[in-house]
């Protein structure tokens, strides 16, 4: 196979060739090649679902590559294991950073170096030492007795680091750095970036969103669809042309629709509370109305919309459907009322991923079709059935069980769930997470087509040319407060990111 | 091969198989009618118990206080009639005592259930360790009742539920094929068995689906406590008295089955048919193993290993499916 990126005189400390994975018959990874030197920073972009996962996960030996090469440090690796990889210096921050809160900094910086280190033993003041050394190396000044608990995501974030740095780290791979960060963090963590790099540690930025890191970067890969669409120094791509690799598509996705008539209100919350989550939360919606709420991770947007649909009890506040009370934390007086909510994980909160397609789909529904006791199962079968081709739900067997769907599939199947119950407001956190590019067209489309029929949506997400395109109106969560509120085409994306961030 | 895909097949393939080999090593005594008619005898109290097990297992939970409602029911029964309905008096005399008895045992059944259910639904206790707790205290309130001891002097028209014949077809028998066909309508044809299933392959999910899951798990519990009543029931008739111990090994007996059966201890899967062929074939080894004079200990032995492997095939084999499982079916 002919291919010139793997002849370097340099030694790269990264070298992945034509890596291929499956997933069973989904391929997540095709064919793949991406090189790292060392001290370099590089950004490795894609829309969710594009296969980046996929690609951190073959690095730290969490998942094997079905095909290809792996090199780390000039040796070739056939079979990776988590240990091993660690070993050889690559390091991963994932997005939740995998630290323990109810321990301190040092303990959480030293736990790895602990465990390499083969001790038997841990004592406080080596833990310190070390800790006190590794934070004065990146300019951070944390205490290292301090709970990680206590800290904010910023400086959880440092410790993350600090802890792969104890190890010895020599390719940080950092997975969505910037999603909880506002724009000082940002910056401040940028320059912390340019202190590993002069100290020859090479820096893997994973993210959807990397225009922020653009400028700290050397080399851009674009995944799309599981194949890498686009490489190359990173002073030839900006955030225009990231998107446009990352989505295949020259234009970005139509404004929203035009201004709806003056219609119905359909939901008015009023000064809704919930200690530690979210406070005094006031708005309302109309009917056919699309709401974007977003705001950056933890800033409370997934409590409100649990709250909504009565998952998370509001501490005090009312909610109006049509004028008429909803009863607060209590899922079933939400969904009489016709609310439905399509979370965030489908795989964990979503799906029944062990039972049928059509189960999934009619699972709401299921009193509907009973009489005297019974269920007409042909009945439901058949509803189930118009609901997935209405949906293009692309299922060899409608009786299969519904974790044998790809990611686009699954989501119309949640989505479907709830149509089939005629809410009168939908509620999707999340709505194309994990998703496809065409799927989640189609799933904006789907959103547009029910605002059209009256029905009004709440969108929860912080893919801001999602929010941006399917949306009337946006809400800006910050710290459990909303602090903002845009009418949709008056603002652009780098605007809007800057006002989430600020 | 196809005819071992599912695990349904492959039990009825083990069961053909235990019954075949019984009869070469015993055929003058295995396949002898006294035999067969005692099998059909000797199975439906624990196979009652295994269906109770099956519903519970079903939602990811388990009823290990089965056997404590099942004795907790019988001595309620046992009680009422010992009093109220003398041994000496005529059938016909003794019915509607008889009526209010397994009525009585049906609701003390239903009640402990109920117990079990908001322990479990409402306090969110692991299911395991509130039913092994709750079959404690029914197994402690069946001592309290008798003082222990065996209750006993019943008109002759209990006996007909565990020893009767209705066109020379056991009663119990019919008793437990009645209970497997409403388990299997319940779980395949009413909303609430395709609720308590979907619940137990994913509970979180349910809630999100906006399923009133402490509602159902209350039900799951209380129809579990109404089948061990029945299965209470059963074994006092058959023993002709009522005590707080009996059938302390049908517990073990009840999970190995069902687990054997293919329920899947997680739940979410199994199905009614399963547990009727492991009940089948732990019957078939059990008189084999009985005439070939196998000690009861080494009977136990060999049921707690087979629990054990029977777990570790269904494991391998949902795991096995859980790689396959592709929209192209191809492996990979």
């Amino acid at each position: 196979m002919p291919d010139d990126a793997t002849e370097r005189t340099s030694s790269p400390f990264v070298r992945l060739h034509n890596v291929i994975k499956h997933y069973g018959g989904v391929v997540a990874l095709d064919g793949v090649d991406v090189t790292i030197q060392p001290g370099e920073a590089v950004c490795l972009a894609g829309e969710n679902g594009s296969g980046k996962s996929t690609l951190i996960k073959i690095l730290a030996g969490v998942e094997q590559a079905t095909g290809g090469e792996v090199h780390i440090g000039g040796v070739r690796h056939t079979t990776l294991d988590p240990r091993v990889s660690a070993a050889a210096g690559v390091m991963v921050i994932y997005q939740d950073f995998s630290l323990f809160p109810n321990l301190s900094v040092a303990e959480n910086i030293a736990f790895s170096r602990e465990l390499t280190d083969g001790e038997k033993f841990a004592s406080q003041r080596r833990n310190k030492q070390l800790a006190r050394k590794v934070l004065e190396r990146i300019g951070v000044d944390i205490s290292v007795s301090e709970r990680v608990e206590n800290l904010s995501v910023a400086h959880k974030q440092l410790v993350a680091i600090c802890r792969a740095l104890a190890s010895n780290a020599r390719l940080i791979i950092m997975d969505e750095p910037t999603t909880a960060l506002t724009e000082r963090e940002v910056r401040s963590l940028l320059g912390i970036i340019r202190k590993l790099k002069d100290d020859g540690i090479a820096v893997l930025f994973v993210s959807h969103k990397l225009a922020e890191v653009l400028e700290v970067c050397e080399t851009v890969f674009v995944l799309r669809n599981g194949k890498l669409v686009a490489d190359g120094p990173a002073s030839e791509f900006d955030a225009a042309s990231l998107t446009r690799h990352m989505t295949g598509r020259d234009v970005p996705d139509s404004p929203p629709s035009t201004a709806q008539a003056v219609q119905n209100l359909l939901l008015e919350v009023s000064e809704l509370h919930k200690q530690g989550a979210f406070e005094n939360v006031s708005f309302s919606l109309r009917e056919g109305e699309v709401l974007g709420i977003s705001g950056l991770l933890g800033s409370g947007r997934t409590s409100l919309a649990k709250a909504l649909f009565g998952l998370v009890k509001a501490d005090s506040g009312t909610m109006k459907m049509e004028d008429n009370s909803i009863a607060l934390g209590d899922p079933l007086a939400a969904t009489q009322a016709g609310i439905g909510y399509v979370p965030e994980d489908r795989l964990t909160e979503g799906l029944f991923l062990t039972q049928s397609i059509v189960r999934n789909v009619s699972v709401g529904r299921l009193d509907s079709h009973t009489s005297k006791g019974f269920l007409n199962l042909q009945s439901l079968t058949g509803e189930a059935a118009d609901w997935l081709k209405r949906l293009t739900v692309k299922a060899p067997d409608i009786h299969a069980d519904v974790k044998s769907l790809s990611g686009g599939n699954q989501q119309r199947v949640a989505l479907a769930r709830w149509m089939a119950r005629a809410p009168k407001l939908l509620i999707l956190n999340g709505p194309s997470v994990g998703v496809d590019v065409g799927s989640k067209a189609d799933i904006h489309d789907i959103i547009r087509e029910l605002s059209q029929q009256g029905i009004g949506i709440i969108v929860i997400s912080d893919d801001l040319p999602e929010i941006l395109s399917v949306c009337h109106r946006i809400l800006i969560m910050k710290n459990g407060q909303l602090t903002d509120e845009i009418a949709s085409g008056t603002i652009d994306e780098t605007e809007l990111t800057h006002r989430l961030a600020s | 091969m196809k005819v071992l895909s599912t695990p349904e097949s492959r039990l009825a393939i083990i069961t053909i198989a235990v019954f075949v080999m019984m009869s070469a090593l015993s055929p003058d005594r295995f396949l002898s009618e006294g035999n067969l008619t005692s099998m059909a005898f000797q199975f439906p109290e624990f196979a009652i118990l295994a269906l109770a097990m099956t519903l519970t297992m079903m939602t990811g939970g388990i009823d290990l206080s089965v056997i404590g409602v099942a004795n907790l029911s019988a001595v309620v029964a046992a009680t009422l009639l010992a009093s109220l309905a003398p041994a000496g008096i005529g059938t016909l005399e003794s019915l509607p005592w008889l009526a209010l008895a397994y009525g009585a045992a049906l609701i003390v059944g239903a009640i402990a259930g109920a117990i079990n259910g908001l322990l479990v639904a409402r306090l969110a206790l692991p299911p395991i360790l509130a039913t092994l707790g709750s079959g404690l205290v029914f197994t402690g309130f069946a001592v309290a009742l008798t003082g222990g001891s065996a209750v006993m002097g019943f008109p002759e028209s209990v006996a007909w539920l565990g020893n009767g014949t209705l066109f020379s077809i056991p009663v119990p028998l019919i008793v437990f094929a009645a209970l497997a066909l409403a388990l299997h309508v319940l779980l395949t044809r009413t909303a609430f068995g395709l609720r308590a299933t979907m619940y137990g392959a994913n509970p979180l999910a349910a809630l999100y689906a906006a399923i009133d899951t402490h509602r159902l798990l209350l039900r799951v519990y209380i129809i579990s406590g109404a089948f061990a009543a029945v299965a209470g029931l059963v074994i006092m008739s058959r023993a002709n008295s009522a005590k707080a111990d009996y059938g302390s090994s049908y517990l073990l007996l009840a999970v190995l089955i069902a687990v054997l059966g293919g329920v899947n201890p997680y739940g979410g899967r199994g199905r009614v048919i399963g547990v009727v062929l492991a009940v089948l074939s732990m019957q078939f080894l059990s008189s084999g193993l009985n005439m070939l004079q196998v000690s009861n200990f080494a009977r136990e032995l060999i049921w707690g290993a087979l629990l054990i492997i029977v777990m570790l095939i269904n494991t391998i084999n949902w795991q096995r499916r859980h790689v396959t499982t592709t929209p192209s079916g191809e492996k990979s």
